[in-house]
């Protein structure tokens, strides 16, 4: 039987959830990283033992940790036993490297003068689908990462603050790149997501960038209508069997895109609200796709006290509740943007993490949900593996 | 022998007990113990002093002999107290976050 293995990154260290393909009955390992701030963890997709997270605290800056064996034991990249072993081995320490390239300019501040483009932390890593050793690193201030040596080293990618970087602005969050979609049709083309920049697409591996931010609206934020960037994208997704087509939750707003981002629609349809921060596609169906309506931006908990996911079988518009077994009354958490992911069993299993410290499952796709922990910090991220 | 003391932290990072030992090569200052620190402990570069510009990070403080070292330049001298081993050289995370 398949094992369920879900990685969580929270306010207080990381956690591992494991279960079996029933999903019934977890076992919890943690916290990893004791009282750091673990924003992101993510496994491999062609080594799924081998798992990268991001370690981070307001006091110490960052590190990369990296398992090589399903987060039973943790190094920072270059300096497991086995590196150092022999003359020569010595750690370079370099894993925790994220220096902007060149001169990195400025980018718009919230007073509208220019400010200069400072690292704070990674929130994001996407291993590549196909080498172990490669991944990608979404951080703040906004900008993407590569390291293609396991973690040892990173290298940013600059061309993507050409995508008229001076007009980007922090969100009430930070200016971060938060979404890291890679295309697994295409290994030359990726998506990012950026608040409060919008979305952008490469088509030469992250050389180039190009917003994709057409039919956006964000009346409050920017008067013009047609802005190119400046759009506060929360989350981006896509289903690895149709990667031209998009799902978007914006600060308000779900989208579509059935073109790369050529063109976005909204389909927020009937939901209560449309404002919130995951979305995420079902793993055997494409049209069908999950958002956690929150009641606004300046009330960050869901609408009537009632948690609920939303669900869509037909790619947006028309939304049903799903509140079987999610608190229905007085329940005033939050879901934030990467604490939302999806296994792929049959029939599919749907994940996400609250600011409350609860992360639920449900086994059949969203018709019935149980809490697998109650009481861990804040989560910040939920991933999900599904192992052989 | 010059001892260091690190934040819990910081410790755990490093993967250290207690107090660093270290030794300097050339004069004793406060960034050449910085400099020893990370040559030593490569995991705790970018944790105290920023990776490119050294700039200490806004939420560490060094204390020496109860004085305050934490906006003096790199080049100001250890007290003798440190340099001998008699007193310890404190790497502090302020207490901030409420």
């Amino acid at each position: 039987m398949s094992t369920i293995r879900v990685l969580a990154g929270t306010k207080k260290g990381a956690f591992i959830l494991t279960a079996d393909g029933r999903r019934q009955d977890w076992q919890i390992s943690g916290p990893h990283f004791a009282g750091w701030e673990v924003y992101h963890l993510k496994g491999s997709a062609a080594d799924p033992n081998r798992i990268y997270a991001s370690q981070t605290s307001g006091w110490f800056g960052q590190i990369i940790q990296r398992s090589d064996d399903g987060g039973l034991t943790w190094n920072t990249p270059g300096s497991s036993p086995e590196e150092l072993q022999g003359p020569g081995g010595f750690p370079k320490g370099e894993s925790n490297k994220f220096a902007y390239e060149g001169a990195a300019g400025t980018h718009q501040w919230y007073d509208g003068t220019q400010h200069p483009w400072e690292f704070k932390r990674v929130w994001h890593v996407e291993p590549s689908l196909t080498d172990p050793d490669t991944a990608f690193a979404g951080v703040e201030d906004a900008a993407i990462f590569k390291t293609t040596d396991g973690g040892r080293t990173w290298r940013g990618l600059p061309g993507l603050r050409q995508a008229k970087g001076n007009l980007w602005a922090p969100g009430a969050g930070g200016m971060a790149v938060h979404t890291i979609l890679l295309d697994p049709k295409n290994p030359q083309r990726m998506y990012v997501a950026i608040s409060a920049a919008g979305a952008f697409r490469t088509e030469d591996g992250g050389q180039t960038w190009r917003p994709i931010n057409r039919g956006l609206k964000s009346l409050y934020e920017l008067p013009d209508p047609d802005a190119e960037v400046g759009h506060c994208v929360h989350r981006i997704a896509l289903h690895p069997s149709r990667p031209d087509v998009l799902f978007m939750q914006k600060h308000w707003d779900v989208l579509r895109s059935d073109d790369a981002g050529g063109q976005w629609t909204e389909v927020s349809g009937n939901l209560p609200s449309d404002f919130g921060f995951p979305i995420d596609v079902h793993f055997h169906e494409p049209e069908t796709i999950y958002v956690v309506p929150i009641k606004s931006d300046s009330e960050h908990y869901p609408p009537e006290g009632k948690l609920r996911v939303y669900r869509s079988k037909t790619g947006g518009h028309e939304w049903e509740a799903l509140g079987n077994g999610l608190p229905q009354r007085d329940c005033y958490v939050n879901v934030l943007r990467d604490a939302m992911a999806v296994d792929s069993l049959e029939p599919c299993g749907i994940y996400f993490g609250t600011t409350g410290g609860q992360i639920y499952c449900s086994p059949d796709g969203g018709d019935h949900w149980q809490a697998i922990v109650r009481d861990l910090p804040g989560i910040l991220s939920v991933e999900v593996q599904t192992l052989p | 022998m010059i001892r260091v003391l690190l934040p819990f932290h910081l410790r755990t990072l490093a993967r250290v007990d207690g107090e660093l030992r270290l030794e300097i090569a050339g004069p004793a200052t406060v960034g050449a113990l910085l400099d020893a620190v990370e040559l030593q402990y490569p995991v705790l570069r970018g944790t105290l002093r920023d990776h490119v510009t050294l700039k200490r990070r806004p939420f560490i403080r060094y204390f020496a002999c109860q004085e305050d070292l934490s906006l003096e330049p790199p080049g100001t001298p250890l007290p003798a107290a440190v340099v001998n081993g008699t007193e310890p050289f404190l790497i502090v995370g302020a207490i901030a976050g409420g």
